[in-house]
């Protein structure tokens, strides 16, 4: 009974448990047949835990390493740890990024929630001519490859004047989180019990006020579901912020996102060879990624894997 | 319905049903407009072509080539990224020390859970710069430079991953499959929960082993969670163009010669670098069709009669 014990995580009681239960209970070559599968599977999950963890940790430690010391050796250890590199990225425009990045999703985040459960609230509540229609136009959108928009989009943003602006990407944003907020809140809405919002009409409150102060409260565990995936969605889209966030003229300001920045970073290693200020970027922009999952690690997961369903 | 609800529905659908119509719907029907003319973007003229830009698109080895790739990524992005999930998901729910004969998961399955989902919600870019770093072709990279301490390559003829055009498609799959894996396995592990485990316990005094346990039980009643993995999988390898237009040799990538080209790296050059918007619209119109012929072939292909626990 060694080997169960050397694969069990020591400190943690619960693998010890079950070790003492099976000896009990099992005929002995049945018994063999656990030990050797446990240490397989714990092989094999260690390995791919390693192979997840590894690349990550190996590039925050490059971000302390030398321009000749990250060309020379990938297994060289960092010699200078000090957090000089990380104001230099910042300095460098990754903090422009990130203060762009997070200018936009203090705004389009927000509207989505809002105009998504708005229009979602409506369509899953109330009897209309054309609700279905409405319906399935909103989650049709959620089907098409963003792709076959992008031209005509641009010259939409160009017309209105919006293009390299925040207003601009904030609104375009919005509209494309609208098809999975309303086909995610219009499910969760219809769950909900009529009782209350019949109670509140009969109190005396105006739809509207129903809406915000009883519907909206009773529908918070959707909205957090809702939205961390469009937050994550948000921060992390690349494709529109690259057609539409480029500087239109020689003094109209860069407003990169911040994952349009770090490719742009990368993209100029060619010329100015400054890999730390690289790694130290993604360091920088991982950051918040990580305190966030970490965090609501459940919730993200939840939410992340139930709108896959849906 | 009294008038003041009605005046209600319509002031909540309002600002959502114009931000949908304007971004959304007006440009994706466009497209199909546009399409049709020989439009070159900056000039506001343009004439009526008919179908001569599909007919250039299917002469356009690029773009042929790209479809080819894309097709690659669909037939192996999917598998792959499945069966390890699935694998790893068996694993953390079935791979442990049997409880009082019954079936359960390893220790520390929450552990593996979290460090195997968080690829996900970092956003492609990162990875872009990270893979740059770990393909990089000279002892520098991560690959490499392990690859020379085991011995298995030469320190002086370092692999590049990226630059070799036998290699460049693998290492794009090897970072979705890195990046996908974590999600597919708490997706899977979610439904492996739902399933009860008196099933389990049954098979098991009938003499099931694991194997045969998997098979025949799991795996059957998974499989509604394994076919919408498999769609999003295959949308996911339809686009393809972050990885590419970022890691990859070339103006929006596609290197080397043109050997990782994929539909959306073709289109975005062509856009935004040659100005051709009417051709580039064509590709999102062809991009569109191969997009929902696959989730069609994908659904039936993989639909099975649903059972119900």
């Amino acid at each position: 009974m060694s080997a169960p014990l050397k694969t069990a995580s020591p400190g943690d009681s619960a693998p010890t448990g079950p070790a003492v239960t099976k000896t009990r209970t099992s005929p002995g070559d049945e018994r063999g047949e656990g030990v050797v599968l446990n240490v397989f599977s714990h092989g094999f999950l260690a390995l791919w835990a390693l192979m997840i963890v590894l690349p990550l940790l190996w590039l925050i430690l490059s971000a302390f390493k030398t321009d000749a010391q990250i060309g020379g050796s990938a297994f060289g250890w960092p010699q200078n740890w000090s957090l000089d590199v990380f104001s230099r990225a910042w300095d460098k425009g990754i903090g422009d990024y990130f203060l762009n990045t997070v200018i936009v999703l203090v705004f389009s985040v927000p509207l989505t929630m809002l105009f998504g459960s708005m229009a979602a609230y409506v369509l899953a509540r109330y009897q209309f001519w054309g609700n279905r229609l409405l319906y399935f136009f909103f989650v049709a959108g959620a089907m098409f490859p963003v792709f076959l928009a992008l031209v005509p989009l641009f010259f939409m943003v160009k017309r209105l004047d919006m293009l390299n602006s925040y207003q601009g990407l904030i609104l375009v944003y919005v509209a494309y989180s609208l098809p999975f907020t309303v086909f995610f809140m219009h499910a969760f809405f219809r769950t909900l019990p009529t009782a209350v919002f019949e109670a509140a009409i009969l109190d005396g409150a105006s739809h509207t006020r129903t809406f915000f102060q009883v519907m909206l409260p009773m529908a918070k565990p959707g909205l957090i579901s809702v939205g961390i995936f469009n937050t994550l969605g948000q921060w992390n889209q690349y494709i529109l912020p690259t057609v539409l966030m480029q500087p239109q003229s020689g003094d109209d300001p860069e407003r990169y996102v911040l994952t349009q920045g770090l490719v742009q970073l990368q993209q100029q290693q060619g010329y100015a060879s400054d890999l730390p200020v690289l790694f130290a970027g993604v360091t920088i922009a991982m950051i918040p990624m990580l305190v966030v999952y970490l965090s609501f690690q459940r919730q993200v997961q939840a939410g992340l894997t139930s709108a896959t369903l849906k | 319905m009294r008038k003041g609800q009605y005046r209600f529905v319509a002031g909540f659908l309002f600002i959502p049903v114009a931000l949908y119509l304007i971004f959304v719907i007006w440009p994706y029907l466009q497209t199909f407009g546009y399409s049709l003319t020989d439009w070159k973007g900056q000039s506001q003229t343009f004439n009526f072509v008919g179908l001569d830009n599909y007919t250039a698109l299917f002469q356009d080895d690029i773009f042929l080539k790209a479809i080819w790739h894309n097709i690659l990524f669909l037939v192996f992005i999917p598998v792959i990224t499945i069966l390890l999930a699935l694998f790893f998901a068996f694993m953390l729910n079935a791979g442990g020390r049997g409880r009082a004969g019954g079936v359960s998961g390893v220790a520390g399955s929450g552990f593996y859970k979290i460090v195997y989902f968080f690829p996900q919600v970092l956003s492609l870019a990162i990875l872009a710069v990270l893979f740059g770093a770990v393909y990089r072709s000279d002892s520098g990279g991560m690959l490499n430079g392990f690859l020379m301490k085991l011995g298995l390559v030469d320190e002086s003829g370092p692999v590049e991953w990226l630059n070799e055009p036998n290699f460049v498609l693998w290492a794009l799959i090897a970072v979705v499959v890195w990046h996908g894996v974590g999600f597919y396995l708490v997706l899977f592990s979610a439904a492996m929960q739902a399933i009860p485990r008196d099933i389990y316990e049954a098979a098991l005094i009938d003499g099931a082993g694991r194997a045969h346990t998997f098979f025949r039980i799991t795996l059957p009643l998974l499989w509604d969670s394994v076919q919408t993995a498999w769609v999003y999988l295959g949308i996911a390898a339809m686009d393809m163009f972050i990885l590419v237009s970022t890691m990859t040799a070339g103006e929006y990538g596609g290197g080397p010669d043109h050997h990782s080209e994929v539909m959306a790296t073709v289109m975005m050059r062509n856009f935004l670098l040659y100005g051709k918007s009417g051709y580039a619209c064509a590709m999102g119109v062809v991009m569109l069709l191969l997009t929902l012929i696959v989730s069609v072939v994908m659904l039936r292909a993989t639909r099975r009669e649903r059972i119900e626990f």
